[in-house]
């Protein structure tokens, strides 16, 4: 199987205090991958470094064998991106900024069926700052997945929505892994890590603390459950 | 193209439920040449002179619009745009950045175009005014007022860290060339001394470019005007290329 990410020994520190340090990962394409950690561990600058926002102090990345600072405009026609903070343009719709987003991609999935199944369609016409907190964080999953990309990055996955509109948002995901679709997320629910996840990374303040599969996370910690193993791994009171 | 289109639709749009624009651009030039319709009427600029003062005036008020587009709305929607990290959004994307800059060009080239077509309506309908100069010369030296201020608009909303900082900018160009230039008040009813100052603004020259094209006045001092705002346009564009960031 083709690795769709490739980053080796990515680093990057701001004025001297290294954010990410020496990160190795790899995703074959068709699977997800999680990109676990606490607040400030360094999940969103190693996003921001693989795609390219943030330049790595160190270390290469490769985006389905593209380097996505200097093949920008070719690798992002087939990447989706959702990031953690959603921005949008002062007064537009939903379906004003779905319109501008498909429009930016040679292969843009049609609109309304993509909104219906995010569960937006009644929410075309609204601006999109009158959308409550998990309406929001639909459409940018809808904006990440208009250009029927070969990979998605989605920061925060489901932060703000509710048990039933996770659930779907799982189902409509693996449904696109099933059909090659590689996904790399991050999220701080462990039951949605263990439910879409293939492999995970751990970083603890920068660094990689565990790198492998929700189950083997589990074996090697002193922990039956994953969620219990993750706060092992990620705890910050008990050097280990 | 289609890419092109759709964004210039939507940033229309959005620029429209604004507001500003509308008033400032559209509005703006109409109620000045109204009021200077009404007060100075088919008045002869000055004693002997072989055109009215409104017919002076037309160049002045069609250049208003292009200033309100391209060194306020320009400046401030690059600058926000940015600070609000919707760049950053379209940096993911395959987007060029220079579609994203021209389309912003062309919503507020679209609102000069408007304006200058309204303001020629309304003095023709209401005031009888006729274009006596060149058509071809006119449009010519609006297109290279629209090119420099524009430019000089895309400059500052490139440079300018935040939008505050934008919009201060802004307004230290924005009203001294509405106000000093000979958009607003008369230019030739400035001391000699404030006009020399004046003549450092873009538009003040742009606007002796529109006013001896519009009045079929002899174009033998229009070299200067022509060789600085050029100079200017080009300074800017190549400045706004090489300081682009999108975050």
């Amino acid at each position: 199987m083709e690795d769709c990410i490739r980053a080796e020994g990515l680093s990057k520190s701001y004025s001297g205090r290294p954010a990410v340090n020496g990160l190795t990962l790899s995703v074959p394409q068709g699977t997800a991958f999680g990109l676990l950690g606490a607040n400030g561990a360094g999940k969103s600058t190693a996003i921001e470094c693989l795609l390219g926002t943030k330049q790595p102090d160190r270390g290469t990345v490769s985006i389905l064998g593209m380097d996505p600072r200097s093949d920008r405009k070719k690798l992002f026609q087939r990447v989706g991106v959702q990031f953690q903070e959603a921005r949008w343009q002062d007064k537009i719709t939903v379906g004003e900024l779905c319109e501008v987003t498909a429009s930016l991609y040679r292969r843009a999935e049609n609109i309304p069926p993509l909104l219906d199944q995010l569960g937006i369609a009644d929410k075309a016409r609204r601006p999109v700052e009158e959308l409550s907190g998990g309406e929001r964080q639909r459409l940018f999953i809808v904006l990440a997945l208009l250009p029927r990309p070969d990979v998605v990055f989605l920061d925060e996955l489901t932060t703000g929505l509710d048990a039933r509109a996770r659930r779907d948002v799982w189902k409509i995901l693996a449904h696109r892994k099933s059909e090659g679709l590689t996904i790399l997320l991050t999220s701080h629910f462990m039951d949605e890590v263990e439910a879409l996840c293939d492999r995970i990374l751990i970083l603890k303040r920068g660094q990689t603390v565990f790198a492998g599969t929700p189950a083997e996370a589990a074996t090697a910690s002193p922990f039956d459950r994953f969620e219990d193993a993750y706060l092992w791994y990620t705890d910050e009171e008990e050097p280990r | 193209m289609k890419t092109f289109r759709t964004l210039l639709k939507t940033e229309l749009r959005l620029s429209l439920r604004g507001m500003d624009m509308l008033i400032f651009a559209l509005c703006l030039p109409l109620v000045v040449l109204v009021i200077l319709g009404i007060l100075y009427g088919k008045r002869p600029a000055f004693e002997g002179a072989g055109y009215s003062f409104l017919d002076q005036s037309f160049g002045a008020l069609s250049s208003i619009a292009v200033c309100a587009g391209g060194v306020m709305g320009l400046p401030l929607v690059v600058s926000e745009y940015r600070h609000r990290k919707i760049l950053k959004r379209f940096r993911v994307t395959p987007v060029n950045p220079a579609m994203l800059l021209s389309v912003q060009t062309a919503v507020y080239a679209l609102y000069a175009a408007v304006s200058l077509l309204l303001l020629y309506i309304t003095a023709a309908v209401f005031f009888g005014y006729r274009m006596d100069g060149s058509l071809f010369a006119f449009l010519s030296s609006y297109l290279l007022v629209m090119l420099s201020l524009f430019s000089l608009g895309m400059l500052v909303g490139g440079i300018a860290p935040n939008p505050k900082i934008a919009g201060v900018l802004a307004s230290v160009l924005y009203f001294p060339m509405l106000i000093f230039s000979g958009a607003t008040l008369p230019y030739e009813a400035m001391p000699a001394a404030l006009q020399r100052i004046a003549d450092i603004l873009p538009l003040t020259q742009g606007i002796k470019l529109l006013k001896a094209a519009s009045l079929g006045l002899p174009m033998d001092d229009v070299l200067l005007p022509l060789v600085w705002m050029a100079v200017l346009s080009l300074i800017c564009i190549a400045v706004t290329v090489k300081v682009f960031r999108w975050e």
